[in-house]
């Protein structure tokens, strides 16, 4: 089992020292209905510039700590996340840490705009942390898309077009000249190459779009999910599955990983309290407006068909939690904080968020990996926490859950990509594939 | 969308691999009518009147969810090529055209590559040029409810308007919108909604009278981008509505239908 954990590098204040400052940051987000698009003058960079160097080195930590991961993500145009380039906190991660894999969950091709250059800068990476990394790929939300200009009605095409570029750029002997529908370069010939032959293996994230996860399947990459709620998930494994049996193999634990949040603290009331605050400002459903969520032809048909008419879908990113015009009074504002927090029960009671001991957090950590059976798992920590809580909770889940957890995968033999290839164990063509998720378990819940 | 179903037939034309739905209703000379970037809001009270005396041809743009998307379309300059191809084939050269907003766009470009295709040219509000002051309003940053709303000067007063787009939207709606928004996104996101290339290409079509429409209050194409399509046609005429949005059609429909009748006559 392949264990890691993860944040999206918030932009926040330090609840302790400027707590109205961050009440203000909120309040702006819930006026605005959206991280994405919050006007830039709110930034400080000298609290940026702490922040980062902050996150950077709570990964360095949990290299000591023995984490065999760390994942980093990238976002554009909002204090949601820091890391507008992952590439360049990957670079300072891969002279700064000595063990850990570097996860990059993803980077946004279609964005990005050149795969070539993609290719350079993760071979570099690649090679100065001598072959710890693992590259994943993500079309971008839909909001990255207007923050790089980027066509949303190509991003699909871009996406898989870019990365058969990218792994062509690592592995077929240059130079050579590739003319596709969307890239075109006259000489691809990428001196600096990944140490990691034939290339480094490649996990894609995702949000449960079934586009994506057939095309995973047919890849053979293992699929991230990020923090999606159980049941959409197990069908999604299902789907995988399914897709995996017609590519000629049977799927494993080790096609599969997932993020799960959590925050662990000494006491259970203070890990509740800090948990609670994953839900700052409206978190993930908050992330952005619908409309720069879904940018005109991002999604497929059959999305944009199944979108029209749902109306209440649970984990829906940009569904909007009120849909006032953002000249809310302040009663308002507060009516809808109050909402928002109140919401936090229930993501506990979902396992959408596990707070508490590492005694406590065990029993509930086991009922996820017993439903999804991931070969790669993941903490996630986030909202607005000072420095020194992060960094308490790193090192609970380092020391005292991390080791549990993988003795927990050893007994439901969650094997990872490392130790199974993704795709490697062969099915017959007649045979029914056998199910990677649980679903007793899944219904025992 | 809130389609008038009464008025029109349907009809499948084949151009090249494409099989082009095209409405039809009216009689007499044939007028070509290209709709707009939220696709063929229906038949309106102006349809009606015009189809008096006129048999209004409308083309379903491919891509906009009833023609199927013709995959090597990546240009309106492509969408315009297969328009003309559409013309030819049929024996339609020679036709008079009104085109509305994108589809006007759409015309702009024909007549530019082939000023022979069209009698007369009516141009509502068309995008395809860079206003000198203000800006194209972005389709893309909004829902499409937003944008349409944007199109007249007031949406509560015009009752077809109202008729047309008010009340909850449908999945079906919904759905519609999305295929024009996404086919729009594929041809025209960069640069936004227009070409540099067009005033000069327009400065080269003689010989083809055009009547330019415009609302002075339009919020979606500004005016100013009236006055450069109006100095770049030689033989154009800007004909501007007062209290009137994107929409002459709907908001000034009487006005609207008397000067296109005496232009077309």
């Amino acid at each position: 089992m392949h264990i890691m954990w993860f944040t999206e590098r918030s932009y926040h204040y330090d609840p302790e020292k400027e707590p109205e400052k961050l009440r203000e940051l909120e309040t702006e987000v819930i006026r605005h209905r959206s991280f994405f698009g919050l006007r830039n003058e709110l930034f400080d960079a000298k609290l940026g510039s702490e922040l980062l160097n902050q996150f950077l080195d709570e990964k360095i930590y949990s290299d000591e700590l023995g984490f065999d991961g760390v994942m980093l993500n990238e976002h554009h145009g909002t204090p949601f996340c820091l890391g507008a380039v992952m590439d360049v906190e990957a670079a300072v991660l891969a002279k700064t840490t000595r063990r850990v894999k570097i996860v990059l969950l993803g980077n946004p091709v279609p964005t990005v705009g050149n795969p070539v250059r993609l290719a350079e800068e993760l071979a570099m990476i690649d090679l100065i942390s001598r072959g710890r990394l693992v590259p994943g790929w993500v079309r971008g939300a839909g909001s990255e898309q207007f923050a790089n200009n980027a066509n949303p009605a190509n991003n699909r095409e871009l996406f898989e077009e870019g990365i058969d570029l990218i792994i062509k750029a690592w592995t077929q002997p240059g130079p050579f000249r590739y003319e596709g529908k969307h890239f075109h370069f006259r000489f691809v010939n990428p001196w600096v190459l990944p140490l990691q032959k034939p290339h480094p293996p490649i996990w894609i994230p995702g949000l449960v779009s079934p586009d994506t996860v057939k095309w995973c399947a047919q890849k053979r990459f293992p699929y991230v999910a990020l923090a999606t709620k159980l049941e959409p998930t197990v069908e999604l494994w299902n789907m995988y599955t399914q897709q995996a049996a017609r590519e000629g193999y049977q799927a494993g634990t080790e096609n599969f990983g997932y993020l799960q949040p959590v925050f662990v603290a000494d006491t259970q009331e203070k890990a509740e309290e800090l948990g609670k605050r994953f839900m700052f400002g409206g978190a993930f459903a908050h992330f952005a407006r619908p409309e720069w969520m879904f940018p005109p032809g991002y999604n497929s048909k059959e999305a944009t068909r199944r979108l029209a008419r749902l109306n209440n879908g649970p984990n829906l990113p940009g569904k909007p939690i009120h849909a006032a015009g953002g000249d809310e009074d302040d009663a308002q504002i507060e009516a809808i904080r109050k909402a928002i927090y109140e919401g936090y029960p229930q993501s506990r009671k979902d396992l959408q968020m596990i707070a508490g001991t590492p005694d406590s957090v065990i029993p509930q950590l086991r009922k996820v990996l017993e439903v999804l059976r991931p070969g790669i798992f993941s903490f996630w920590i986030d909202g607005p926490i000072p420095p020194k809580d992060r960094m308490r909770c790193v090192e609970l889940l380092g020391k005292e859950v991390m080791p549990r957890v993988r003795e927990i995968g050893k007994e439901l033999d969650l094997v990872d990509p490392f130790e199974r290839a993704p795709g490697s164990t062969p099915l017959a063509a007649s045979s029914e594939p056998e199910p990677v998720a649980n679903a007793e378990a899944l219904a025992a819940l | 969308m809130a389609e008038k179903v009464s008025g029109f037939t349907e009809e499948t034309v084949k151009v090249g691999a494409t099989s082009l739905v095209v409405l039809k209703g009216g009689s007499g000379k044939p007028l070509l009518v290209l709709h707009e970037e939220l696709g063929f809001p229906g038949w309106l009270r102006w349809n009606a009147e015009m189809a008096k005396n006129r048999t209004l041809l409308i083309p379903m743009h491919p891509g906009f969810g009833r023609t199927e998307k013709a995959e090597w379309i990546s240009s309106v300059r492509d969408l315009a090529g297969f328009h003309s191809r559409y013309l030819r084939e049929q024996k339609l050269a020679g036709i008079d055209v009104i085109g509305f907003s994108f589809g006007g766009w759409v015309a702009a470009e024909m007549a530019a590559n082939d000023p022979n295709l069209f009698r007369r040219m009516v141009l509502v509000a068309p995008t395809g040029i860079r206003p000198p002051n203000g800006e194209l309003r972005d389709m893309f940053v909004t829902p499409a409810r937003v944008y349409l709303s944007a199109s007249v000067r007031n949406p509560a007063a015009t009752a077809e308007f109202g008729a047309l787009f008010g009340g909850d939207e449908t999945p079906e709606q919904f759905e519609a919108f999305e295929d024009a928004r996404a086919e729009v996104a594929r041809l025209a996101w960069q640069p936004y909604m227009h070409n540099p290339s067009l005033p000069h290409l327009l400065e080269g079509v003689s010989g083809l009278p055009t009547l330019l429409l415009w609302g002075r209050e339009d919020g979606v194409v500004p005016l100013s981008a009236g006055e450069v399509y109006q100095r770049a046609l030689k033989d154009s005429r800007l004909v501007v509505f007062d209290n009137c949005g994107h929409r002459p059609e709907v908001e000034k429909t009487s006005e609207f239908v008397a000067q296109v009748n005496e232009f077309l006559a």
